[in-house]
Formats: structure tokens, C-alpha cells, sequence
């Protein structure tokens, strides 16, 4: 069995975004990137499914994005991955999320994986769009934000739980599949520093769009849609502070909240 | 490509999701500027009631694709059905809800048709050239975008929830059966079981009052005062991390960065500090308010209503008055 892990390295969380003097990205001096969150988890599990089963042959994190995409992908096989691939090419840039699954698709074809694991979103674009679009054009089924995941023994299939409005979806799906991840199912172990040297030394192969067989005619074909005219959130208008004593301060919340928000 | 716009009318359990009726309307604003008919899909299995639901928004036509088999949401059968409904009506444009169900299909039926898909969009217009340009938050809220779509290609879009106002009016829509045929393989996902979860309590997800608690409640037993507030309000109860990860609430209820993302039309923050990760689960929320013994607590900023007090003391006495207030 052989798995795939797709990353992506995003901003940190914790970063103040502020949108760049042309309107047309953000800015990205200085901001720290990290793994996205939800990518991490599918690390993870598919570490961990190579540490519990003898019939995983490796586990290969793919990254698209520029040089410094690279730490990502260290950062992957610091925690147990096997092998990377980078896609780094002036002309991913500019691609929306269909297209990009378009490229990752002719990757992971030519793998012949039999297990895609990937975020249940990047934090970023939040957009969600490339776990189930990779899976549709491999022709493979796939389960979003899963928050339960068991492999069977003889891995042709998987068990999967996914969260819904007021309940949880279980499912079960043949593989190959493609499983997006969502908080809950498992945390990333933390990459030691020995490790990440050793990681150094783990394989990784950086691929151009003129490495990747049908690369235009396949991004031609789908997506195209395009971002533009960031902005900031709309400001909030400040707010009220309702002082007194509990008792007052609640009855005067609940009248606000009635009469002028309206939404009691 | 017809002018027309689609809207995927969403139901379970033959009962439609709010959302449903709610991106009724955009899509009429769009019809308008495209010259076309707003055509409703419905898809499932036993689906009347929630056909004839929808024809109360006064949409001009309505699909429906309905077969056992599409009783329960399978992105493989889903995929195909709404697949074989987009290609018999040709839409420009098709909005599905950004729920859980709108945000797993848009993508895969977007790759399945060559499609352009935007997701959890917040406003829909139509440019002089013809091209859908829409606006979504990006970087969990921090920032807004715009998507401009190609004019030669099906436009998906998936719209938040609570964003528009639900649609009324008539209910004479044409109706049309489109026949359900299975694609190959689509039976590589079963699905075992849909188990409710957390009983009488209603999902973050669907409720339109949320009361979350954060660090501040100190263990399970004290979030039963949230609950009674819930309960008198028919809210939803939610949590930051650091309440779930002490065990005081199961992670479905966690609101945030790494939980759900919430737009309620009512948010009460109680003892959440208000980190930049909670903050992008929630801060979509028409109303927010925040209690808070901390008045420099970071939630203060994006409320609308603050009480600087001890919630141990001040949501009993909220609950109290919502009670009288209900009679
Ligand atoms: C990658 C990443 C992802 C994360 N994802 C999430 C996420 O999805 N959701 C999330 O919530 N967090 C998330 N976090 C964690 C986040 O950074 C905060 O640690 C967390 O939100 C804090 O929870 P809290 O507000 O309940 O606790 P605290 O920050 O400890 O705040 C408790 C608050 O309660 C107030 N208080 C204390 N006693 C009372 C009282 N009696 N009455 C009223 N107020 C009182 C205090 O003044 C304080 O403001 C994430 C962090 C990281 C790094």
C-alpha cells in the first residue's frame, strides 16, 4: 500500500494580515508560514498507519509552492514520511484550487497511490476545494472531514466518520480513496530537531510544470477563476458596554438585545 | 449555457436546511441581471415535502432526481445526480448552501464538469462583461476577496449560510423528474449509519442562537448553566479548545480556527478570551456579545455587547430574564 499526503504551508494562524499596497494579495513580508493545521493531521495518520501495518510500503508528502514550501515538506518527513515531491514553478502560482488539483492529479496518477491524504481545508484561502476535485479526477472516492478513520485488515477498505449538522456520517469506502481530515482524529507529533536533520537526508524530488505530462492541457481545462480587490473585514462598529450590578446588567442586555438588535 | 441559475435545495430526511431557502435569493438577483429562470434541484430520496418546501420561495422550475439510493448523502451518488440535473438545465450559475454537504459536492462535481467553484461566499454580482465576480472571507475572516469566473464555464458557488434572507413566494414551479443512473463505482461508498449526535441539543452548525463557553466554566457540571440559557433561547451550545480540550465538551461543539465555523444571528461569549483562533470561528456572526471578568479580554473588540462581570453570576440572571420575558 502506498500513500499519499498532500500539504500545503500557509501563514500562521496567529498572523495580522494586512492586505499589500496594490490590493491584489496580501502582504507577505515577514509573515511566518507553517504547515497548514489540517495537514498536519493527515501527516500524521499516515505516519502512524506505516508504523501499525507491515503492508504499507512508504508514505510520499507532496508540497506545491515556492523554495521556501520546502520546510514543509522537511517538517513532514522530520515526523516520519518517507519521500517528498515539490512542486515549485512560477506558473502554479496562479492557479486556483481546481487547477492545482488538476496538477496533483498527473502527479499522483503517474504514483499509483492507494490511500490520498490531505486537509479538510488550507487555512489561508479556506476554500476546501482540492481534497474532493483531487479525488474526482483520479476517480476515486473520498470522504471530507473525517473525524474517524479505520483501516481494514486487508486495506481494500476503510471505515470513516465524518461530521455533520447534529450528527455523525459513517461510511464505508473501498479503496483507493482520498480522506480529508478534520480536528479530533489525531495531533501531530512534534518534529525533533534531530530528526529534522535527519530529514535532510530523505528524498525529495522538485518538479517543474514541464515535469508533470499534460500539465497545460490539463489546468486549461478546469477552474480559472481568480482573486482579486483583497480588503479588509468590514469594521464593526464598537461595542456596548452594559454596566451595573448582574441582575441589571442582564435585564439591560436582554432589552438590547430585543429592541435594538432585534434578534431576541 | 442557458441564462439560467441553479439552486441545490438541500434536505435530509425529506426536510430542507435552512440554507436552502436562504440562497433562493440571490440566485433571483442574478436571474434578473442574466435574463434567466431560477431553476431549484432536489435531491434524495423520499423527497416530497421538501419539493414542495421549496416551492414556496417562487422559483420558476424545479428538478428533482430521487431514488433510494439517494437517501443518504454519498459524495459518489450525490456527484452524479446533481451532475445529470446541471447538464439537463445548463445553468450559468449554480449555488449550492456552504454546509457541510454543499462544501463537499461543489468541489466534485466543479472537477466533474470543468467547472470554476468558489466556496462560503458572501455576496453575488454579475459584471457588464457577463463574468460572476462574488466576495468571500479569506484567512478565516482576517480578509475578503474577490472571485472573478470565467464566462465559458459553469460557475459553482457555494454561499454562507445566514448571509440572505429566505425567499418567499408562489408555488407554481414547473416540475420536472430527472432519472437517477448510478455511475459506475459509485457504490465504493456505503454509508453505514447517520447517528444523531448529542440528542435534544441542537449543532452549532444549525442553530441560529449559539452560548459558548470557554476555560472560565472550570469543568463539565458548571456548562449546565450555558445549557439552560441554551435551552430557554432554543440556542446551540459551542466551546473554545481550551473547554474542549479539558474534557468540560465534546470537540463537535468546539467554535474555531480547528473547529466549526459558526454565523449565527446571536453569539454569546461567556469567559472566552476571544484568541484569533476562536475569534475566526465566529466572528461571521450578525451579533455577538461577551461576558467577560477580563475587561481587556480580546472579544470585547469584534462585541457588540460586552458585561464586564462574573457569568457565574451574570447568566443565571440573563436566563431569568429571557424566561420572564417569554412569559
Ligand atoms: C493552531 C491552533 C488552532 C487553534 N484552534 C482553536 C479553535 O478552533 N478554537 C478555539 O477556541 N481555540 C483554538 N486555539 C486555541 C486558542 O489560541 C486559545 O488558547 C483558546 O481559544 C483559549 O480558550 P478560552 O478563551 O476558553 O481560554 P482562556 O484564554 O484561558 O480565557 C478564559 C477567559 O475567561 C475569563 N474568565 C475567567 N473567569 C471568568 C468568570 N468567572 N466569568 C467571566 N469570565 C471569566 C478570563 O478573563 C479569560 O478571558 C487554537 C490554537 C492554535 C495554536
Amino acid at each position: 500500500m502506498k500513500i499519499l499526503v498532500v500539504v500545503r504551508q500557509v501563514p500562521d494562524s496567529t498572523t495580522s494580515i494586512k492586505i499589500a499596497a496594490d490590493g491584489q494579495d496580501i502582504d507577505r513580508a515577514g509573515v511566518k508560514m507553517v504547515v497548514n493545521p489540517f495537514d498536519e493531521f493527515a501527516i500524521e495518520l499516515g505516519v502512524q498507519l506505516k508504523e501499525k501495518r507491515s503492508d504499507v510500503e512508504g508514505v510520499t508528502a507532496l508540497v506545491v509552492g515556492p523554495k521556501q514550501a520546502a520546510e514543509a515538506l522537511r517538517t513532514a518527513l522530520a515526523v516520519g514520511c518517507d519521500d517528498g515531491i515539490h512542486l515549485d514553478d512560477d506558473a502554479f502560482t496562479k492557479l486556483d484550487e481546481l487547477q492545482l488539483a488538476a496538477v496533483i492529479a498527473e502527479v499522483a496518477k503517474a504514483g499509483g497511490y492507494d490511500l490520498v491524504l490531505t486537509g479538510k481545508q488550507e487555512i489561508d484561502l479556506d476554500s476546501g476545494q482540492l481534497g474532493p476535485a483531487l479525488a474526482e479526477l483520479l476517480d476515486i472516492p473520498h470522504v471530507g472531514a473525517a473525524v474517524k478513520f479505520e483501516l481494514s485488515d486487508d486495506g481494500k477498505s476503510f471505515t470513516a466518520s465524518r461530521r455533520i449538522e447534529g450528527a455523525e456520517e459513517v461510511v464505508e469506502v473501498k479503496t483507493p480513496a482520498l480522506v480529508t481530515i478534520d480536528k479530533g482524529l489525531v495531533e501531530m507529533r512534534y518534529p525533533s530537531l534531530p530528526n529534522l536533520m535527519k530529514a535532510k537526508k530523505k528524498p525529495v524530488k522538485a518538479m517543474t510544470a514541464a515535469d508533470v505530462a499534460g500539465c497545460a492541457e490539463a489546468t486549461g481545462a478546469i477552474g480559472g477563476s481568480t482573486l482579486h480587490d483583497f480588503q479588509p473585514p468590514p469594521e464593526r462598529p464598537p461595542g456596548k458596554i452594559i454596566d451595573g450590578e448582574p441582575d441589571e446588567a442582564a435585564k439591560e442586555l436582554v432589552r438590547l438585545l430585543r429592541e435594538e438588535a432585534k434578534v431576541l | 449555457m442557458t441564462n439560467d441559475i441553479l439552486i441545490f435545495a438541500e434536505q435530509r430526511g425529506n426536510k430542507l436546511h435552512p440554507a436552502a431557502l436562504q440562497i433562493v435569493t440571490p440566485a433571483k438577483e442574478l436571474a434578473i441581471k442574466t435574463g434567466g429562470k431560477v431553476v431549484a434541484c432536489v435531491i434524495g430520496g423520499n423527497i416530497s415535502a421538501a419539493t414542495d418546501a421549496i416551492d414556496q420561495t417562487g422559483v420558476d422550475a424545479i428538478v428533482t432526481v430521487s431514488d433510494a439510493a439517494l437517501e443518504n448523502y454519498s459524495a459518489l451518488t450525490y456527484r452524479s445526480a446533481f451532475a445529470a440535473a446541471l447538464e439537463r438545465v445548463q445553468p450559468k450559475v449554480a449555488l449550492l448552501p456552504a454546509t457541510f454537504m454543499g462544501r463537499d459536492l461543489a468541489p466534485r462535481v466543479g472537477a466533474r464538469l470543468k467547472a470554476a467553484v468558489a466556496t462560503d461566499v458572501v455576496e453575488l454580482a454579475i459584471g457588464d462583461d457577463g463574468a460572476l465576480d462574488v466576495k468571500r472571507p479569506i484567512y478565516n475572516g482576517k480578509a475578503f476577496a474577490s472571485v472573478k469566473f470565467p464566462t465559458d464555464r459553469l460557475a459553482l458557488v457555494s454561499v454562507r449560510p445566514n448571509t440572505f434572507p429566505a425567499a418567499t413566494g408562489g408555488d407554481s414551479a414547473a416540475r420536472e423528474e430527472i432519472p437517477y443512473a448510478a455511475g459506475a463505482g459509485d457504490d465504493r461508498i456505503t454509508v453505514k449509519e447517520v447517528a444523531k449526535a448529542g440528542g435534544e441539543v441542537k449543532d452549532v452548525t444549525e442553530a441560529d442562537i449559539i452560548v459558548a463557553g470557554g476555560r472560565a466554566l472550570k469543568n463539565e457540571e458548571n456548562f449546565n448553566i450555558l445549557f439552560e440559557l441554551a435551552k430557554v433561547l432554543d440556542a446551540a451550545v459551542g466551546a473554545s479548545r481550551a473547554a474542549c480540550d479539558a474534557g468540560y465538551q465534546p470537540h463537535s461543539r468546539q467554535i474555531g480556527l480547528t473547529g466549526k465555523t459558526v454565523t449565527p444571528m446571536l453569539y454569546i461569549a461567556c469567559g472566552i478570551s476571544g484568541a484569533i483562533q476562536h475569534l475566526a470561528g465566529m466572528r461571521g456572526s450578525k451579533v455577538i456579545v461577551a461576558i467577560n471578568t477580563d475587561k481587556e479580554a480580546p472579544l470585547f473588540k469584534v462585541a457588540d455587547y460586552g458585561i464586564v462581570g462574573d457569568l457565574f453570576k451574570v447568566i443565571p440572571a440573563v436566563t431569568e430574564e429571557v424566561m420572564r420575558m417569554k412569559g
